[in-house]
């Protein structure tokens, strides 16, 4: 792999371009590997990426029936904290962020990940009780996150309206200053050029049609375009698309794929330098180093699969970033899109052994799996390794639904990003 | 300066009303019928933008929604600022004030245009992802750089002194497009009866014709329009929307349209009239007669000022009467620019010659060019343009029959205006939003709308169907079948359309003039000009393996701007196509999404702002807590009174004064948010049996029972006191926030699950005015206010209710109690609110009765152990966590929801999380609300935290704190101590304790 740097763009410069390599390349699939990831997303492009790196294992693929990182790691709003409630999800998120705060470095791929804060708006008084709870927790897990009241706000977001004349005023926010931004597209073609430097072939167009098991356990998939593939081990991260896969292989997943909305303003010249969100009065806004105002809100609350949302959804979401900041209402929204969530009961991912030995599924993430990609793809690699769950992911088993042991986080998810 | 390009006649503007307006500082004129770029054009206005990523100077390029460059900030005033207006579709009116949005220190002379000369080779498509990250600690340094240079235009910084609304339509055709076609359609559909309405984004109707030389049956172009428009404005069933953009097709026919209806009128909308409005029609059938876009072609140096659309060009003279240059050369790949060198010639200035790549074409366009002498050079191109901020020369060469290669000799053509046209696009965007991929096709050259879910016809351009005469024709059958799909018709006699057509020779596919040199080396050819993407930029992407379209456009930017790439995707798309060696029908387009065009914050939320943006609920009694200068809290949508502070209190002591009322004589309360659900039919007893968790098979006619609810998975979800009115006839409370998701809560159940039972809910939350009085002296006070309810402690006991009079009018009285003390919910229609609590605090005096609000009774029913859904409980603690086994009934018959969630291994373990008292050691501090316990305050970080504090007060009762809060095993570990560190590293210590403080018997509320 061709090390990135600004030497090498001056040189490069100087031949016109004519000579860089290519980030990964189209390679045929082999008969066999050690381990298949069915889905090339951020999450499985990462798990083949630390299952080479820190396993060893190299004799991997990726089989993505459409592009690498075209599903929701293209379509989120780039919001990465750690700021969780319970100890498990905590600790979860919070390896992510340890794994984000280096991710440029160890990939030699700019991810533009800027800790430039999120804040949590409070507009009741069980706002307040909910995040001094929150914060307490996260104090005493090591996870920085702090309480400031409406007048320091207001003298660290200028364009927020903390005034009294609000239909819900802002009593107060908690902040975590680690949290922030990062480029989504960047992060899935840094690991996919990683992965690939480091032997795993990535397979586009190839869709996933049927599970191959004998005796309980798998042995491979079949595929639309190249037919029967072995693995030892396969490891799916489909994220909207898990239902369907689980289907294959024979049980359900207790999750729903809903649609979740995004859009954007046009560009504008910054006027927001960090993530401000509010739960009560329900909508959530960044600003993007391109200058636009990246928003959302909700999902749609029925299920499905078209990856667009219902128009009401965006009234709701622009009426709440008007409320919160009146000066952007002469600014226009460019445009809107959609994506699909997997939701699960408990507001907490899925990564898993299954039914099906040596098969393993990482899902459930519902509105929020962008900002966990490393961590995501870091422990589910070494799941996948093991052949068995991660200390990290044991609590997010499937079989969770069964015995009761959920990780309920609605709290911390109920605006979605 | 003078209008130094506008023609002394023609056109559509009105020269007898001219208008002064402002563009970066200075003074211009225009006149009515004006865009801001004709006028900008009139007045010899070259250099109207610098480009986003080289801050190159620009020119305006086309005439409509599609222009790249011309994105201005407009604005006479801070609160009116507007970023990104596209000066080809804001109309002139007198006093407007606009101004470039990039350019330091102007937009002439831009310090950042030689950054981008001397850096522009070190900034390839995703030069930002292999740099910046040495050293990593540098990043946040970079990036501040980086977002100097964010963003065209800037908000406001103040509140928007417009309104907007909305309008909600029904109709039986929607017609996109208000062109030949649409028109077309209209008038057809209007004809049988059918309901109407025709949106187009222009300042008026008639798309195309507003800019043509032909004639329909006879006359020329524009007054058919005349005549069909005010046909339809006769129709009372035809609505007519101009300024008006479909911004967004959804599904099931859903249209939404951003009205612009003041926007041409001045700086803010005039008093009285909302500033812009969205209709949100559902319509039995839409007509999309969306028309076409020009495509440029695409050649070195193709962004320098004075390279334009060539139908922009013929816009400008034929509809504004301005002419953009001196002399012109037209560069095209199909028969209908030729109208352009057309129209530049009548204006008596100099076409220097038509460069034509076609080897030959005859069409009749052609030959009247030829006829009239221009030069036309076929089988050549412009590949390359002289000129820094104006173009000076066009060079051209010769060009192989399929467009690959440059041949021959070339020749430079001194000129300062270069009109370009690739051919037509299809504008299928709209046709994209619902979901259909749009499908190339090979005959137009361009894409056309896929199949589609929806009730949806398209005609004219946007099948790429060109010619005048089949606009015509195609709009007005799909306008016929329309209506009579929607039951209108039969039609009678259909109008004659006579056009004399125009025979066209077959265009080129162009998408790319080659350069001497190969694409990596040539000058910049740009594709997406607003995004600086070249066609060096997308070889470049798939050179380094980003292949798929979607890959191109997010590694090149190329679409993403305000223009949403409506000039240069195509071009983009089939440039990829031919560097992968692939067909365009293969390399596919990316998604069209919504908008069409940018709409407003401001208009999408509509009334829905500010003192509106959410229903502000209060009780009958809001008048006298206002008077007596309560405060409130925000309750989901109701305001409640907090406390009722007298002059010179604190909080505390306002408090205090209110708990010890209550517990030494009686306070009253507004208790009128709590939810209250009607519940009638012959199975609403066995409805509540199955939705709450305990037994309601014996609770007789006058009594009321507490009940918990729980959701599937046996979490508790909401409480509250339901009633027994009559046998089939209950009477149920729930939370005050919790009363919407409650009913739709209990609907869901009863219509998808239980659908066999017979009952039937309603919210009657609103009809009553509930006011609590509570302490030793409620009996008495109640008792001066009634004559037919026996009070008598054994007969109306705790727990029962009973119908009668209070002050005078029919009322509900339950002798219930959240605070622990005797106490009496008083509930009256909400018209008597007012009277009867006015009568309450009247007879009260006596008593020293005293109004407390939500944080004193909080307070008292902590005082009590009593809990708060939603405050002591959060979706994780079944109701024996809560210690309320008691309030559970698993023998019940039928399983209740809930069972069998709260009976799983994991939801019955011992050491759950369980609700209990805790006391401070030291009686003063008042435990923080949500801090965390440990068992070692010592431990390293991460800790092990047991729970957290729930609720926390000062008791004046008790004279100390007393909190409740979440322990593991917590019932077990009575008397035990925990420990809470705080944010500022003291740690408070506190005992385990029964949650109940006070009169733990409960011998208070049933004196």
């Amino acid at each position: 792999m061709e090390k990135y740097s600004a030497l090498g763009l001056l040189k490069h410069s100087l031949s016109n371009h004519e000579n860089w390599p290519r980030l990964w390349h189209n390679p045929t699939p082999k008969k066999k590997y050690d381990i298949i990831i069915v889905g090339g997303g951020g999450h499985g492009l990462a798990t083949a990426y630390y299952l080479a790196k820190n396993h060893g294992i190299t004799n991997v693929a990726v089989l993505e029936k459409g592009w690498l990182g075209g599903g929701n790691t293209a379509r989120n709003t780039t919001i990465v904290r750690s700021n969780y409630l319970w100890d498990e999800s905590a600790r979860l998120y919070e390896h992510a962020l340890k794994l984000w705060e280096g991710l440029s470095q160890d990939l030699n791929y700019n991810v533009m990940f800027s800790q430039r804060g999120v804040y949590h708006l409070c507009h009741t008084l069980q706002d307040i009780r909910d995040n001094e709870r929150l914060v307490s927790a996260n104090r005493l897990n090591g996870i920085d996150n702090e309480m400031i009241d409406a007048e320091q706000l207001q003298r660290e977001i200028p364009l927020l309206d903390c005034s009294r004349n609000t239909r819900f005023p802002v009593l107060g926010a908690s902040v975590q200053r680690r949290a922030g931004n990062a480029r989504h597209d960047a992060v899935a073609w840094g690991y996919a050029r990683a992965a690939a430097a480091l032997g795993v072939d990535l397979i586009q167009q190839c869709e996933v049609v049927d599970m191959v098991i004998e005796n309980g356990a798998i042995t491979g998939v079949k595929t639309r375009q190249h037919g029967v593939i072995k693995a030892d081990r396969v490891g799916c991260v489909a994220a909207g698309n898990s239902g369907v896969l689980a289907k294959m292989a024979g049980f359900e997943l207790p999750v729903e794929s809903h649609p979740l909305q995004a859009l954007v303003s046009e560009p504008i010249k910054p006027v927001l330098d960090t993530v401000v969100m509010s739960n009560h009065v329900h909508g959530y806004m960044s600003q993007s180093d391109k200058g636009d105002l990246v928003i959302g809100a909700g999902i749609d609350s029925w299920v499905g699969y078209g990856q667009r949302g219902s128009y009401s959804i965006i009234e709701h979401t622009i009426q709440a970033i008007v409320e919160m900041f009146p000066a952007v209402s002469r600014v226009r929204m460019n445009r809107q899109w959609g994506g699909i969530v997997d939701t699960c009961p408990d507001a907490c991912p899925i990564i898993t052994a299954t039914p099906v030995r040596n098969l393993f599924f990482n899902c459930g993430w519902g509105t929020g799996g962008f900002k966990a990609t490393p961590g995501s793809g870091h422990v589910f690699a070494e799941t996948l390794a093991l052949g068995k769950a991660a200390p990290l992911a044991e609590p997010f088993s499937m079989f969770r639904f069964h015995s009761g042991a959920l990780i309920d986080e609605h709290g911390a998810a109920a605006v979605a990003h | 300066m003078s209008q130094t390009n506008r023609l002394s006649s023609g056109g559509l503007i009105d020269r007898r009303k001219p208008l002064s307006f402002q563009y970066n500082g200075k003074q211009y004129q225009g006149y009515e019928g004006d865009t801001l770029a004709s006028a900008l054009l009139a007045n010899g206005v070259d250099i109207i933008g610098r480009s986003f990523k080289y801050s190159r100077p620009r020119g305006i390029v086309a005439a409509g929604a599609e222009e790249p460059n011309a994105v201005m900030q407009i604005g006479a005033s801070e609160a009116t600022q507007i970023p990104n207006v596209r000066a080809t579709q804001q109309a002139l009116y007198e006093g407007l004030v606009s101004s470039a949005t990039n350019g330091w220190p102007n937009v002439d002379f831009d310090v950042m245009s030689y950054v981008g000369k001397i850096g522009g080779k070190m900034m390839p498509p995703g030069f930002y992802y292999k740099t910046f990250m040495w050293p990593q600690t540098m990043w946040p340094t970079y990036e501040k750089y980086i977002r100097k240079a964010a963003g065209l235009g800037r908000s406001s910084t103040m509140k928007d002194p417009d309104q907007y609304d909305t309008l909600n339509h029904h109709c039986d055709v929607m017609i996109v497009g208000a062109g030949p076609t649409g028109l077309a359609a209209a008038r057809a559909a209007a004809a049988t009866g059918a309901r109407v309405i025709i949106a187009d984004e222009q300042e008026m109707f008639g798309g195309s014709l507003l800019s043509s030389r032909e004639l329909i049956n006879g006359k020329p172009a524009i007054d058919w329009v005349r005549t069909v428009v005010d046909e339809l404005s006769a129709n009372p069933d035809v609505v007519m929307l101009p300024r008006s953009t479909v911004n967004g097709y959804h599904d099931h026919n859903f249209v939404t349209i951003h009205e612009r209806r003041a926007d041409h009128i001045g700086d803010r909308a005039p008093v009285g009239m909302t500033r812009q409005r969205m209709h949100r029609v559902r319509a039995h059938w839409v007509v999309l007669a969306t028309g076409a876009q020009e495509r440029p072609l695409v050649f070195a140096h193709n962004d320098v000022p004075g390279v334009m659309l060539a139908s922009a060009v013929t816009t400008y003279i034929e509809r504004f009467g301005v002419v953009p240059g001196n002399e012109l050369v037209l560069m095209t790949s199909n028969d209908d620019a030729y109208l352009t060198a057309l129209s530049w010639a009548s204006t008596g200035r100099k076409v220097v010659a038509v460069v034509d790549s076609r080897a030959k074409a005859d069409g009749d366009l052609v030959k009247q060019v030829i006829d009239k002498g221009i030069r036309v050079i076929f089988g050549s191109a412009v590949y390359d343009v002289d000129g820094g901020t104006r173009v000076k020369a066009a060079r051209i060469s010769g060009l192989t029959a399929d467009g690959k290669k440059l041949t021959g000799k070339s020749e430079t053509l001194s000129c300062d205006t270069i009109a370009s046209s690739g051919g037509w696009s299809p504008v299928v965007h709209l046709s994209c939003h619902t979901g259909s991929r749009p499908v190339w096709d090979d005959n137009i050259i361009g894409f056309v709308p896929g199949e589609t879910q929806q009730k949806q016809l398209i005609a004219g351009g946007i099948r790429g169907h060109y010619d005048l005469l089949d606009c015509l024709t195609e709009g007005m059958n799909c306008g016929y079948v329309a209506a009579e799909r929607s039951g209108y018709g039969p039609v009678g006699k259909r109008p004659e359309y006579k056009v004399a057509r125009i025979r066209r020779s077959p265009a080129m596919p162009l998408f790319l003039v080659p350069h001497l040199k190969p694409i990596s080396q040539a000058p910049k050819q740009f594709v997406d000009l607003q995004n600086d993407v070249t066609s060096a930029g997308i070889e470049l992407a798939t050179r380094e393996g980003f292949e798929s379209i979607e890959h191109v456009k997010r590694y090149t930017a190329m679409g993403f701007g305000t223009d949403q790439g409506k000039l240069g995707n195509i071009n983009g798309m089939a440039i990829t196509a031919q560097v992968l060696g692939k067909s365009i029908a293969e390399t596919g387009t990316t998604v069209f999404r919504p908008n069409y065009t940018p709409i407003t914050f401001g208009a999408i939320a509509g009334r829905n702002c500010g003192e509106l943006f959410d229903a502000k609920r209060y009780s009958a009694m809001q008048p006298w807590h206002e008077e007596n200068g309560a405060l409130f809290e925000d309750v989901g949508q109701w305001k409640r009174p907090w406390y009722f502070p007298k002059s010179g209190e604190t909080m505390q002591q306002s408090l205090n004064r209110e708990v010890l009322a209550v517990r030494n004589s009686v306070g009253i309360l507004d208790a009128s948010t709590l939810g209250k659900i009607d519940i009638q039919g012959k199975d609403a007893r066995e409805f509540l049996a199955r939705v709450y968790t305990n037994a309601w098979a014996k609770l007789g006619v006058g009594k009321c029972r507490y009940g918990l609810m729980c959701k599937e998975d046996g979490m508790v979800f909401d409480d509250g006191v339901t009633s027994c009115l009559a046998e089939n006839h209950f009477l149920m409370t729930t939370t005050t926030g919790g009363a919407a998701r409650v009913l739709e809560w209990l609907e869901l159940y009863h219509q998808t699950e239980w659908p066999e039972l017979e009952v039937y809910m309603t919210s009657v939350t609103d009809h009553w005015a509930t006011m609590t009085i509570s302490g030793p002296n409620s009996r008495k006070l109640l008792a001066q206010l009634t004559d037919d309810i026996d009070l008598d402690k054994d007969t109306f006991k705790f727990m029962d209710w009973r119908p009668g009079t209070v002050a005078g009018v029919p009322a509900r009285v339950f002798r219930i109690s959240f605070t622990g003390e005797l106490s009496y919910e008083i509930n009256v229609s909400a018209n008597h609110g007012l009277q009867v609590w006015k009568k309450l605090m009247e007879v009260g005096k006596q008593y020293d009765i005293t109004p407390y609000g939500t944080e004193t009774m909080h307070v008292l029913r902590a005082e009590k152990g009593f809990i708060i859904v939603g405050q002591d409980t959060d979706s994780t603690l079944t109701p024996y966590d809560l210690g309320m086994g008691w309030a559970v009934a698993p023998t019940k018959p039928f399983s209740f929801i809930g069972k069998r969630g709260m009976a799983r291994e994991d939801a019955v373990k011992p050491n759950r999380k369980q609700l209990v008292g805790l006391m401070a050691k030291k009686p003063d501090v008042v435990i923080p609300e949500g801090s965390q316990a440990v068992a070692n305050p010592n431990q390293p970080i991460p800790m092990t935290m047991l729970g957290h504090i729930t609720s926390s007060y000062y008791s004046a009762t008790l004279g100390r704190s007393i909190a409740m809060g979440l322990i593991r095993g917590g019932l077990d570990r009575m008397g035990e101590t925990v420990y809470y560190p705080q944010a500022d590293g003291s740690v408070i210590e506190a005992e385990i304790c029964s949650p109940v403080f006070y009169d733990p018997k409960g011998d208070r509320q049933n004196v």
